[in-house]
């Protein structure tokens, strides 16, 4: 495997991992631009534009795009988060010139009034879904009360009204501002060559107006809060739990990531023992999330109403363990055993190579090999989780229900 | 098309079936055991038996109780499931290659020699009886559910994952009674796909599978599909739309042909469906038409979720792309689909766990592993007339349909 960097005139920054033994390569644009960056008149503008950038740019229509996409067997799609939105695909090698013309030409979309209006039924169809999926609704309230005040607690579909009031003037000005070359990455991955991608970025991303992002960065301020919003007609409370950690630049994020899968793992954790395996609910894990200049233990809890109290405790009880006497040899041995299994699995993919690499370049512009992941993780120490818990004291900040129950 | 898919398969002399594909190209190796144990076998009244099996496998095994059996997994870095389909338990797991022999020890002790204690018998339930609760709030999950046992009655409808009502019926012997009658090698299939040794893979196998008793196939209950019109209520933002109609088996000669039939339905984003119902009219986010098709029949399954008032005009506008599907298939069209089962079958080459498990399941359903030169071949040979002659042969009739959500639609 090899890594190539550059930076062009305009400020696009390329990044690539080629490797000759895949079948596929791996491409994606990562626009720094999500709801974090929207001001409250323009609330899921971000989302919404990721949708618009599928109905055509340049003289290509939304079915042209659709169609020729299919054309080259495509495995393509685009998401929206607080911070990033991406635009990516996996292809067999011989199509990566016309889906190279694709993707780079659906982030400067036509952003036609007619389009606009059908995709904004579109979007208020997803928000009515995810209306229906509690699971989802407790997240985004949670990160709404956590980050309240700061921009990580907007809402990355907005609501039914600021989606309805949103016009399309303002999102192409949002876009203006936003898709601006320094404030985009491209990265690559898989069976290519460097030389095959700086041709490409040369004729069609010389020409994309210069410029960087504008985003504010400051650290969020939490204060305690409990809540709990009644909602009759499920059957499961479903809780989230927000702690805040380290921020995307620490390096203290492997730590941390180590720590969360310690304490809540899908299995082999301290809450899969105590909670899980006993039958006490169906959902308990615990994990990290990084941000720019934030970072949040985030914890998930589904399961009857009746023992949503005693699970809570549960929880507690081994936050305040953790606290109090540090971790086991054999929970870091095995934990580390873990997560470089699954770097290494994932790795054997472009498309899994494609979001670390993209990742690791967005928030630190750094370069990190497998190896190099691997070699981290092994380098943990006991003593770097202690005093990761008495740098992040494991209290519960941020408690957040949804369900039947009216309080615990 | 470059390949390189030589799969070899071995019988053991108790009738366990061993596939193995050898990947140079990856440092590890992934594996998927069938056993015939899943919830056709629940027997009538104790949907939910499968299920609570399963839970209670991973709940001690040989010489390790639960949490010494997960300690092992994590130190070898094998990342492992089970989980419960119609016909079988399926156990997956996938690790660097040099693991593989020492996983394989685990997995035998875990679906030869669990324990069953009466210990872990509350939680199991309790654990089975959560992720039932959980599918209650997640109706777009409950609707596809719901229309598999209406459309095609039982065995092959029967929930998988069991039904609330039934689970307080299922007690410890139960599960010791499925385990007896369902755990044995015939009908087994066991797929490992990755940087792998074959005949030391087979060796393997052989000492820690070639002991196991043949038996002899439960019986499976049996009872019709329908209603064909049904409505769950539930006070929702959404409605959900499940729709069914009856297609052919994956055995049938015409195969290749009704997938692609399907796939110019609902394969991509230039498809009809998501076309018509979603970039033309904005009627909904989620829209999907998938071609399910078994050993000795198939359905296709039908999918949208749309906002109550604008639930019906979905439905409507659903059922005309399905009854117009037959007429001006073009051949672009019908290259879209080639091109994107093409990619979507070599990039499976990437996948060690892909693999493994597509290998299982193609011979279960076909009782051969499909070549992908194979694929290749059948979707070159159809063309626009031949789609266009069977979905006239094949019409969409005998519908089924599910509505979740507060007031049901109709059929116009």
């Amino acid at each position: 495997m090899e890594f190539h960097s550059q930076v062009l005139p305009n400020g696009l920054t390329v990044i690539a991992e080629t490797n000759p033994h895949v079948h596929s390569v791996g491409i994606g644009f990562f626009v720094k631009t999500g709801s974090r960056d929207e001001t409250p008149e323009v609330a899921g503008v971000s989302h919404f534009l990721e949708h618009m950038a599928f109905k055509g740019f340049g003289n290509m229509t939304a079915d042209d795009v659709n169609q020729q996409f299919d054309d080259v067997g495509a495995s393509y799609n685009a998401s929206t988060s607080e911070e990033v939105t991406q635009f990516y695909a996996a292809i067999l090698p011989e199509y990566l010139p016309k889906t190279f013309e694709l993707l780079s030409g659906i982030i400067y979309p036509s952003l036609k009034e007619e389009d606009f209006k059908t995709e904004k039924q579109v979007i208020l169809e997803e928000i009515g879904m995810y209306d229906d999926l509690p699971g989802f609704t407790v997240y985004e309230q949670a990160m709404a009360a956590h980050f309240r005040g700061h921009p990580l607690g907007q809402s990355i579909l907005g609501t039914p009204e600021s989606i309805t009031a949103l016009t399309a003037a303002q999102m192409r000005d949002y876009h203006a501002d936003q898709y601006r070359a320094g404030n985009i990455i491209l990265a690559v991955a898989g069976n290519t060559s460097w030389e095959e991608i700086l041709e490409l970025v040369d004729q069609y991303c010389a020409k994309w107006p210069a410029g960087g992002g504008k985003r504010s960065v400051f650290p969020a301020k939490t204060a305690p809060t409990r809540h709990f919003q009644l909602l009759s007609n499920i059957q499961q409370e479903h809780v989230m739990i927000m702690i805040p950690a380290p921020e995307a630049h620490s390096p203290d994020r492997y730590a941390a990531d180590i720590l969360a899968m310690i304490i809540g793992d899908d299995s082999n954790s301290r809450m899969f023992w105590d909670i899980i395996d006993p039958g006490h609910a169906d959902s308990a894990d615990f994990g990290y999330a990084e941000y720019d200049g934030s970072g949040a233990f985030l914890s998930y809890l589904a399961g009857s109403p009746e023992e949503t109290a005693a699970n809570l405790e549960r929880i507690e009880t081994i936050l305040k363990q953790i606290a109090a006497d540090g971790i086991t040899d054999e929970e870091l041995e095995q934990a580390k055993n873990k997560v470089s299994s699954r770097v290494v699995l994932s790795s054997e993919r472009p498309m899994g190579r494609l979001a670390s690499l993209g990742g690791n370049w967005l928030y630190r512009e750094e370069y990190r090999a497998v190896k190099t992941d691997l070699e981290t993780i092994q380098s943990i120490t006991k003593d770097d989780l202690d005093a990761l818990v008495k740098k992040w004291p494991l209290d519960l900040t941020t408690v957040y229900g949804l369900g039947p129950l009216e309080g615990v | 098309m470059n390949t390189s898919d030589t799969i070899e398969s071995h019988k053991l002399d108790n009738g366990l079936t061993v596939l193995i594909q050898h990947m140079p190209a990856v440092q590890s190796a992934a594996y998927c055991l069938l056993i015939p144990a899943g919830s056709i076998y629940d027997r009538p009244g104790k949907n939910g038996t499968a299920s609570v099996t399963c839970d209670m496998l991973t709940r001690g095994a040989g010489d390790r109780d639960s949490r010494q059996l997960a300690i092992a997994q994590d130190s070898l870095g094998l990342q492992s499931g089970e989980s419960v389909q119609a016909k079988h338990i399926k156990f997956s797991g996938a690790t660097l290659k040099d693991n593989l022999p020492a996983s394989l020890e685990i997995l035998a002790d875990i679906a030869r020699r669990p324990h069953f204690s009466e210990s872990q018998f509350a939680p199991a339930v309790s654990s089975v009886k959560h992720s039932l609760l959980s599918i209650e709030d997640e109706p777009r999950q409950k609707v596809m559910i719901e229309l598999k046992r209406r459309c095609e009655g039982l065995p092959w409808g029967k929930p998988t994952d069991g039904s609330l009502e039934d689970l307080p019926n299922i007690s410890l012997d139960d599960v010791k009674q499925h385990f007896e009658s369902c755990f044995r090698p015939e009908e087994t299939i066991f797929g490992i796909a990755g940087n792998v040794d074959s005949a030391k893979t087979i060796e393997t196998i052989t000492k820690l599978f070639g002991d196991w008793k043949p038996g002899t196939e439960p019986e499976v209950e049996i009872s019709p599909a329908g209603p064909d019109r049904d409505h769950i209520k539930l006070e929702s933002t959404q409605t959900q739309i499940g729709l069914a109609y009856p297609s052919i088996s994956i055995n049938d000669p015409d195969y290749y042909t009704a997938w692609a039939a399907v796939s110019i339905l609902s394969g991509g984003s230039s498809s009809r469906l998501f076309t018509e119902v979603r970039e033309k009219r904005g009627l909904c986010y989620a829209v999907y038409a998938t071609l399910g098709s078994l050993r000795d029949s198939g359905h296709v399954l039908c999918y949208a979720g749309t906002t109550v008032d604008r639930a019906q005009e979905t439905l409507d506008v659903i059922l005309q792309v399905i009854n117009d599907l037959s007429q001006n298939i073009t051949d672009e069209e019908l290259n879209r689909c080639k091109a994107g089962a093409k990619s979507a079958l070599i990039m499976q080459q990437e996948s060690s766990s892909g693999r493994a498990s597509r290998i299982a399941r193609d011979w279960f359903l076909r009782d051969r592993v499909v070549t992908l030169d194979e694929i290749h071949d059948r979707l070159e040979a159809i063309t626009p007339q031949k789609i266009s002659d069977y979905l006239n042969s094949h019409p969409a009739e005998h519908l089924t349909l599910l509505t979740i959500g507060p007031t049901p639609l109709e059929i116009k």
